[in-house]
């Protein structure tokens, strides 16, 4: 199918409103995504007329949500291409899928003086689960540093193992730089020094293809809001055998197989890390956002923003005093820049005045911020409905800013 | 005037771009950094304070337009003003940019009304308050940053 955006455009109800009286220019993707009719569809029929708990009612309505329910399961493996739906874990978004594997892997098998290795450009959701668990354990956390096109540093990189490395924690692709890592090498080299990898792939996942198996990661985290599903769902793809392995993370219903006041015996994957009635609703939609996504094509969705990509660089780049933070050769459709005595802060108002939306801060990622010493940023990031006249909407929005300032 | 005008007027982007009493105050008898996680806007205000009166009021640091331009306003305002005065000032210009514009306390306020159209973005109001904040806390001595978050 070609991309044709227009089309596309009309998938999204929301899209077609304006804000502050001028035609809605959503460009904080990177935050979350706008819903194509066919998620909200869902969620609605969901709760109209498919409604039940799951995996325990015996009667039809039940079996009938249990059914849509574990469909989706398949359909994400199937998506990213895991080897078993039983590696797929449903959780309430990728933070939580993170914060799972520090608590249940982390506390289970680090132990003091143990190396944990993040990057300099992870969200905070990457640093503080890690943080937390270095401090419950006495283990150390190192930070591979980043060059400063917004690069990883692949040679301070791999000089960073020693004996006593356990685990490795980075993005397939930086929230606030864009970049994407070269997670497969990464991965490769890290293998070799017997380290399991967490790849953090809530800003990869919703524009390229992913392939766990090919990629070799153990643990993968995505999130369906930003993939344009639902808010307060994620997944955690782990390999079967260190699931297998790992204590439950939260406990309760579901997730037994049975208890009694001596002794509980935990489920088989993935219930063993569902505790409680899941979000079924989230799931479903979720589900619709990947049948979305499967229809237009991944390579199609990246191609798309790839162009959009080039095209804002080039025509961002022409803006004088305007310097984009994150120029690395491989990246998403995100691009981070300040103006030369302008904060941020006051771009991000006078651009929302002609209803253009943009992120302005540290993106989450303070010590990015620091890195690039700046204290916040402006962020413009695509999806697959932005298109040529959101990119001139946002350069002519920096010339008001630019009149406003003179 | 818009909205954004009224929120941009020629006064704070003046102020924003060259701040006024802007430096340390190395006899200062009250400092205190404020910040806001949010933005990344970092300010320390410094007073000099003598027989419960503002003799001198300074600050440094950086951030957007709205909260420069509201730190220097305040540094110009408050000098020479006693503690109930400033007191009685803080609690007007609260009252402005959270609720908007008032006739009664735009009067009272003099330039510091320019503030005023802050109140239209919810989201600015923690700028321009920042500095107010950090004043407060630095004339009652009280220990750490302030944080607007």
């Amino acid at each position: 199918m070609n991309h044709n955006v227009d089309v596309l455009r009309k998938d999204f109800p929301l899209l077609a409103q304006t804000a502050r009286g001028k035609p809605l220019v959503y460009l904080d993707n990177s935050a979350t995504s706008q819903k194509p009719q066919c998620v909200i569809d869902a969620l609605q029929h969901y709760y109209s007329h498919d409604n039940a708990n799951i995996h325990r009612g015996v009667y039809e309505l039940s079996e009938r949500a249990t059914k849509e329910y574990e469909d989706v399961r398949v359909l994400v493996q199937q998506f990213i291409n895991a080897k078993s739906a039983d590696e797929i874990i449903f959780v309430r978004g990728a933070t939580e899928a993170i914060n799972l594997v520090a608590a249940s892997y982390g506390r289970t098998n680090i132990k003091a003086q143990d190396e944990i290795m993040i990057s300099a450009m992870e969200h905070h959701s990457n640093i503080v689960p890690w943080q937390i668990l270095c401090e419950q354990t006495g283990a150390v956390l190192k930070v591979i540093p980043i060059t400063d096109e917004g690069e990883m540093d692949l040679d301070a990189y791999q000089k960073l193992f020693s004996s006593r490395t356990k685990l490795l924690a980075f993005a397939h692709a930086s929230n606030a730089l864009g970049t994407i890592n070269p997670a497969k090498e990464m991965i490769r080299i890290a293998h070799s020094h017997n380290v399991p990898v967490l790849l953090d792939g809530a800003q990869a996942f919703p524009h390229m293809p992913v392939d766990v198996q090919d990629l070799e990661c153990d643990f993968y985290v995505l999130s369906s809001h930003k993939a344009y599903g639902p808010t307060g769902l994620g997944v955690l793809y782990g390999k079967s055998e260190l699931l297998n392995a790992m204590p439950p993370y939260q406990s309760g219903g579901d997730m037994i197989e049975s208890v009694s006041f001596e002794k509980t015996t935990y489920n088989k994957l993935p219930y063993k890390f569902e505790a409680g009635t899941p979000h079924i609703a989230g799931v479903i939609g979720f589900g619709a956002a990947i049948h979305y996504m499967q229809k237009i094509g991944m390579q199609q969705i990246a191609l798309h923003e790839q162009e959009l990509l080039s095209y804002a660089t080039k025509k961002l780049s022409a803006i004088p005093d305007l310097r984009i933070i994150g120029t690395a050769k491989n990246k998403v459709g995100v691009i981070s820049f300040v103006l030369k005595g302008i904060h941020p802060h006051d771009i991000g108002t006078i651009l929302d005045d002609q209803g253009i939306a943009v992120r302005v801060g540290h993106h989450c990622a303070m010590p990015v911020m620091q890195r690039f010493n700046v204290p916040a940023t402006v962020r413009a990031s695509f999806g697959l409905y932005n298109n040529v006249s959101d990119i001139d909407a946002l350069c002519e929005g920096l010339n008001e800013v630019k009149r406003l300032f003179a | 005037m818009s909205a954004l005008r009224q929120l941009y007027q020629e006064m704070i982007i003046d102020h924003g771009k060259r701040p006024r009493n802007f430096g340390t105050l190395p006899d200062a008898t009250h400092h205190k950094e404020g910040f806001n996680p949010l933005c990344g806007d970092r300010l320390t205000i410094y007073v000099s304070e003598k027989n419960n009166v503002v003799e001198k009021i300074c600050f440094e640091g950086s951030g957007c337009a709205i909260s420069v331009a509201s730190a220097s306003l305040m540094t110009e305002v408050l000098q020479g003003k006693t503690r109930a005065e400033v007191e009685a000032i803080f609690d007007d210009f609260h009252e402005l940019v959270t609720k908007g514009h008032n006739v009664v306390l735009e009067d009272r306020l003099g330039k510091l009304a320019v503030l005023a159209g802050v109140a239209e973005f919810p989201a600015r109001v923690k700028c321009a308050i920042l500095a107010w904040h950090t004043l407060k806390a630095a004339m009652a001595d009280d220990a750490g940053t302030v944080s607007t978050e």
